[in-house]
């Protein structure tokens, strides 16, 4: 009989941070010994091989593999559309109306990082989605606030306010990429397993 | 280029190659290509052991229905009547649907500062006349997407218990996780492109005569 994996140590961390959280998972994933051509094409990159959350997902590689492909895509690929730190952004919205506090925290690093506006950030994650960044981010945010809504409440209105604040069609459609891309992301993190406090420094 | 082997949200968005939005879209291309490629690996999977293609279309189905995106809803009820026959599994789901409509996310966080931002909402559980019918393994799965679509944080460990008791795998946990949480993707990116399809149309609704907005329409 199957049976989770409890990790009744662990004291998952109650609020959102920046700070560098771990994850550990309530399935049992793969490990090396069992690991196929096909799943090794699953993770894409081989140093996967030591995270938890992507062994655990191999289970099905082909799944994997296509959302891996898709994920680095629509985050990085620098030929135009949103600013990287917007794309952050969006995701970190997005994971912040959810409640994914790990997903959170790593997006909302991303952010700080390629933004330089950690207090901004920050306020996002401590006041919540409420928190005035300024027009051109309060567009993002709120585009993929109403995008994550059940049933979305994505439309003219959100996408009005991103074209006054600057943002072209090209750029409208990475906010939406990014924030559906949250979607897929912050349901699969929160229910396959829990987050891990970061190492005292 | 046979209709099943096409990119499904450009047909269901009937986006024509070279149109406005089938730019868009190729802007990342590797994206859109993947985004194909993990529909196929769900719905025509190499590995069907673990979940059942039927029941890859029933949660989808679900998924789809109770987000409320008509067309993806259209399209995975139309599969799964053509895949289940007449057993009846159609009008059942058409009415578990209705029942499980509500408005996400809410949940609750861990006990801390962000109790106070704790929201309630139903709780979804299959009808007691449908649950024979249905089967434990369904029935397991559909209050396991209803979690993962509407009150995400509220996930736990337990949940994965009921799934795993219900005579799921492990791997066909992280397959039916897979499968809720990019219908959960691609329902926002098929809102999301009808909006810009939609205010691209107003556009040239206000410049251009009438005709040229109509066959933008989808």
């Amino acid at each position: 009989m199957t049976t989770t994996i409890a990790h009744p140590d662990n004291v998952p961390p109650v609020a959102f941070t920046q700070d560098e959280l771990g994850w550990i998972p309530w399935l049992q994933p793969l490990t090396e010994a069992e690991l196929t051509d096909r799943h090794w094409a699953g993770l894409v990159d081989a140093s996967r091989s030591k995270s938890d959350y992507f062994m655990l997902l191999a289970h099905d590689p082909e799944v994997l593999e296509a959302r891996t492909k898709a994920d680095k895509d629509i985050f990085y690929n620098p030929n135009g559309g949103l600013p990287r730190a917007e794309r952050e952004l969006s995701a970190t919205a997005t994971s912040r109306h959810n409640g994914c506090i790990f997903c959170a925290s790593v997006h909302s690093r991303f952010a700080s990082t390629h933004s330089k506006r950690r207090d901004d950030v920050q306020r996002l994650l401590d006041d919540g989605l409420d928190a005035d960044l300024g027009e051109r981010w309060n567009a993002v945010k709120e585009a993929a606030v109403a995008l994550t809504d059940t049933p979305s409440n994505f439309g003219q209105t959100e996408i009005a306010n991103l074209r006054a604040a600057g943002l072209d069609d090209f750029e409208i459609t990475d906010v939406i990429s990014t924030a559906s891309f949250f979607n897929w992301a912050n349901r699969l993190m929160l229910s396959l397993g829990e987050p891990v406090p970061a190492k005292a420094k | 280029m046979s209709a099943q082997s096409a990119d499904l949200i450009d047909q269901v968005l009937s986006i024509s190659p070279g149109s406005r939005l089938d730019g868009l879209r190729r802007h990342r291309e590797v994206a859109r290509d993947n985004i194909q490629r993990a529909y196929l690996a769900l719905f025509e999977p190499r590995d069907a052991s673990q979940v059942t293609p039927l029941e890859r279309l029933v949660v989808a189905s679900f998924v789809a229905g109770v987000h409320g995106q008509l067309v993806l809803a259209d399209h995975y009820a139309h599969k799964l009547s053509v895949a289940d026959g007449s057993t009846g599994l159609s009008s059942v789901l058409t009415a578990e649907i209705e029942r499980g409509k509500t408005h996400g996310p809410y949940g609750n966080y861990p006990e801390g500062p962000l109790s106070s931002e704790n929201k309630s909402g139903p709780h979804y559980t299959v009808k007691a006349e449908h649950r024979d019918i249905l089967g434990s393994r369904l029935v397991a799965a559909l209050e396991h997407a209803h979690l993962l679509v509407f009150r995400l944080r509220d996930s736990s460990r337990e949940a994965l218990q009921v799934l795993l008791d219900a005579g799921w795998s492990t791997s066909g946990i992280v397959t039916l996780s897979q499968l809720v949480s990019y219908l959960a993707f691609q329902v926002r990116i098929v809102e999301g492109l009808a909006a810009v399809a939609a205010s691209s149309e107003q556009a040239v609704n206000s410049n251009v005569a009438a005709p040229l907005a109509a066959a933008a329409h989808s």
